[in-house]
């Protein structure tokens, strides 16, 4: 049995282009809100100065993560912005003083178990560096390790444009073979894969040899479909199980967590430094000189797309990651997050979307769902507002990687369909569930 | 500041339009229009041309009329129109080949939404009234020189298996029958093309052929002349392969193509008219939501979770 997908193109322009290092903003806006949870609290006040590395909000809450100084300078405000995704969130702003003064926080912790693994983790700030956001130590804080099978390291990069994975397997590669030994170590897991599509032939060779080196570590070469990197088709693609609806991938014994998140937690248990700067593959039809750029987090976007040449052609349409899976920014002052991996800008021939006609029911949607869904199905069934219907098709599971729009002749807006049915579905679910429970 | 668009992702995709398939489909279906002409002579070309003709006017006047989209730039409407001539005598009146078009387009397609929401094929739904209508001239078989011959399968029908045409003459095209669905070997070329353009997959043709094949063998009746006479490779191919009215899975297509096959195979062998072809597969159409619904793709929903 094989997952679908879809053949996009590949247009990683940037693959040898060795990251260079942004010269520093004038100032650095940092969001509270850079991973799923509940956002941090700032713990610094307007006036204050500020070192790189130091902690300026405390994770709160279980599923949250700490935020730490990208830059020296001095706290100029505490803002409100609103994320891309429409919600308000606190920010730190800070001018920089250029002075890039490290904070005397700064040092290696001590990791001797699991528990000061995790607590390291959590204390670096790092979150799925793929684009998900997800806090790292709460993945990696499982209670019952002996559940855990085996860890597939995502280094598929399966998005368009993007190079950054592709950077760290070739720039840190150190840091990737120090996370692996620092996993094997701290949570006793018998079977690592490295999980690569066949696209990135230099990236196969390094990982290859870094596992020939360990025992109990493979890489895993994948075929360059769309979307081999989803968590889902991953660990379908890497040890033949299917994650349960609604589940982890711990439910099938496994833990997927990308090759830079790894590098990153490796490097900050060797040096200390938190996650404070993250690098961006810049690139799109707008771009002048598309490259790949080291960047302090909250460094506003549009630097990067300045110090690229700047744009070849007015940009229409900026994203955030890549074009398949990527979030629209509102505009250009739009922050560096931790999880920002690439920043796209789309010319107008590019930005604009192609006209929706008739859906002619060929069944393309269908037949290149990774998951099978029905997308025509849950259309019918959302606009008739049938929601049992809805939980038939299992419209939940959709995991929004834009196949089936990719593919649509008639260019429908499949995706924002499905976000809405799953929204109508997970509000049916709940009052169902709340209704049952009065009823007790 | 510019204005940047904001949009729901995916951002980029594929190249594939409506337009480009039903171009495609149009491309496939030209080896078969050049035949006609060879075979039938040139009027062919007059009939294909009213029929597309009237087609579109419809669509367009239709949709003018409802205050609905134009559609006539997807090509769809010229589709119907070609598929439909294909499977009229050369000898057509053309008031009744006119008739025809217009039914197809504003009774079978616009009525029920048009494209992609009509149940029942257009072009095979025009073409049965016109056989209960206009049966005459339906049913009259001309060559350019005036000569007129019945069907390879009315002659098998009433048993004269001598009075055959050769097999090379089938595989040209050079018998009796509708203008575009004589020449086998023109509609295979058009149906690999289909194939290996992905506007169409094989499941539907090899079933739907198959079927036939394996009935005819088993009945032992004339296998290869069942495959060559009336209209099989056109309707397997382009006909029982329409998006709209046909199952979009490959088991679905399966049963779809097991399905056609059986029908014609009961009409052509026991039932009172020689060919069955677009019967079997008007009569699939209203099946199809059935088949879709029995052979939905199963999400992936995994077991327990732990």
């Amino acid at each position: 049995m094989k997952l679908s997908g879809v053949r996009v193109p590949h247009r990683k322009n940037t693959a040898d282009s060795i990251p260079q290092k942004l010269p520093l903003p004038e100032t650095v806006v940092i969001p509270m809100s850079m991973h799923i949870g509940k956002p941090a609290v700032p713990t610094v006040k307007a006036g204050e100065r500020v070192t790189v590395g130091q902690l300026i909000g405390t994770a709160d809450g279980f599923i949250s993560a700490p935020v730490h100084s990208s830059v020296s300078g001095k706290v100029k405000k505490l803002d409100e912005i609103t994320m891309s995704g429409g919600m308000k969130a606190k920010a730190v702003v800070i001018e920089t003083d250029g002075e890039q003064e490290v904070c005397e926080s700064v040092k290696p912790p001590v990791v001797t178990d699991f528990e000061s693994f995790i607590n390291a983790v959590k204390e670096s700030g790092v979150v799925g560096l793929g684009g998900a956001g997800f806090p790292t130590f709460v993945k990696l804080g499982v209670k019952d390790l002996s559940a855990v099978e085996a860890i597939v390291i995502n280094a598929a990069e399966c998005e368009p444009y993007i190079t950054s994975d592709t950077r760290t397997m070739l720039d840190k590669a150190e840091y990737i073979s120090k996370g692996i030994d620092l996993l094997q170590k701290h949570l006793g897991v018998k079977r690592i894969i490295i999980g690569i599509e066949n696209n990135k032939k230099p990236c196969i060779d390094k990982m290859t040899e870094l596992a020939s080196g360990k025992s109990g570590v493979e890489v895993k070469v994948l075929p360059s479909v769309y979307p081999q990197g989803g968590e889902k088709v991953l660990v379908y693609n890497t040890l033949g199980k299917i994650i349960p609806k609604g589940g982890l991938p711990l439910d099938v014994g496994a833990i997927v967590i990308n090759c830079t998140t790894l590098a990153t937690i490796a490097e900050y248990i060797e040096t200390g430094m938190p996650l404070v700067e993250k690098c961006i593959t810049v690139d799109g039809s707008a771009v002048k000189e598309p490259k790949n750029v080291i960047a302090p987090i909250g460094t506003p976007i549009e630097k990067l797309f300045d110090f690229c040449g700047g744009f070849r052609s007015e940009p229409k349409k900026v994203l955030y990651g890549g074009p398949m899976m990527g979030i629209a920014v509102p505009s250009l002052d739009a922050p560096v997050l931790k999880m920002t991996n690439a920043v796209i800008a789309m010319d107008e021939k590019d930005a604009r979307p192609p006209k929706t006609t008739a859906c002619i029911n060929c069944g393309a949607c269908v037949n290149h769902c990774p998951l099978r869904l029905d997308p025509r199905e849950i259309s019918k069934a959302y606009k008739l507002d049938l929601c049992d219907e809805l939980k038939k098709l299992c419209a939940d599971l959709c995991m929004e990687c834009g196949c089936c729009a990719y593919v649509c002749p008639a260019n429908r807006q499949i995706v924002q369909t499905n976000k809405l049915a799953k929204a109508k579905l997970n509000k049916y679910l709940r009052e169902q569930k709340a209704e049952k429970e009065d009823k007790k | 500041m510019n204005k940047l668009i904001s949009s729901v992702s995916p951002h980029i995709s594929s190249s594939r339009t409506t337009q480009k398939i039903m171009l495609d489909v149009l491309i496939a279906l030209l080896p078969a229009g050049v035949a006609s002409v060879i075979i039938f002579g040139a009027r062919s070309l007059l009939v294909i041309g009213v029929c597309v003709a009237v087609c579109v006017i419809s669509e367009w006047v239709f949709e003018k009329i409802c205050k609905k989209d134009n559609t006539v730039p997807d090509l769809s409407a010229v589709v119907t129109g070609v598929l439909l001539a294909y499977n009229l005598p050369v000898s057509i009146p053309l008031w009744q080949a006119a008739f025809g078009s217009m039914f197809s387009i504003v009774v079978v397609k616009q009525l029920f939404g048009g494209i992609g929401q009509n149940f029942a094929n257009p072009a095979i739904t025009a073409r049965i009234v016109m056989m209960t209508a206009f049966s005459g001239t339906m049913t009259t078989w001309t060559f350019p020189d005036a000569s007129s011959s019945a069907t390879p399968l009315a002659l098998m029908f009433k048993g004269e298996f001598n009075s055959l045409p050769s097999y090379t003459d089938m595989l040209l095209g050079f018998r009796g029958g509708c203008l575009g669905e004589t020449c086998t070997i023109a509609l295979l070329a058009g149906g690999i093309y289909l194939i290996a353009r992905r506007v169409i997959t094989w499941h539907t043709p090899v079933a739907f052929i198959g079927t036939v094949l394996v009935m005819s063998l088993i009945f032992d009746k004339a296998p290869l002349y069942q495959l060559m006479s009336g209209g099989l490779i056109i309707g397997a191919f382009f006909m029982a392969t329409d998006y709209a009215t046909t199952p979009c899975t490959k088991w679905g297509k399966v049963i779809f193509g097991v399905g056609c096959g059986l029908i014609t195979i009961l009409i052509r062998f026991w039932g009172t008219s020689p060919e069955g072809v677009s019967y079997s597969i008007l009569l699939m159409n209203i099946f199809t939501p059935y088949i879709s619904r029995l052979t939905r793709s199963k999400p992936l929903i995994g077991g327990d979770r732990r």
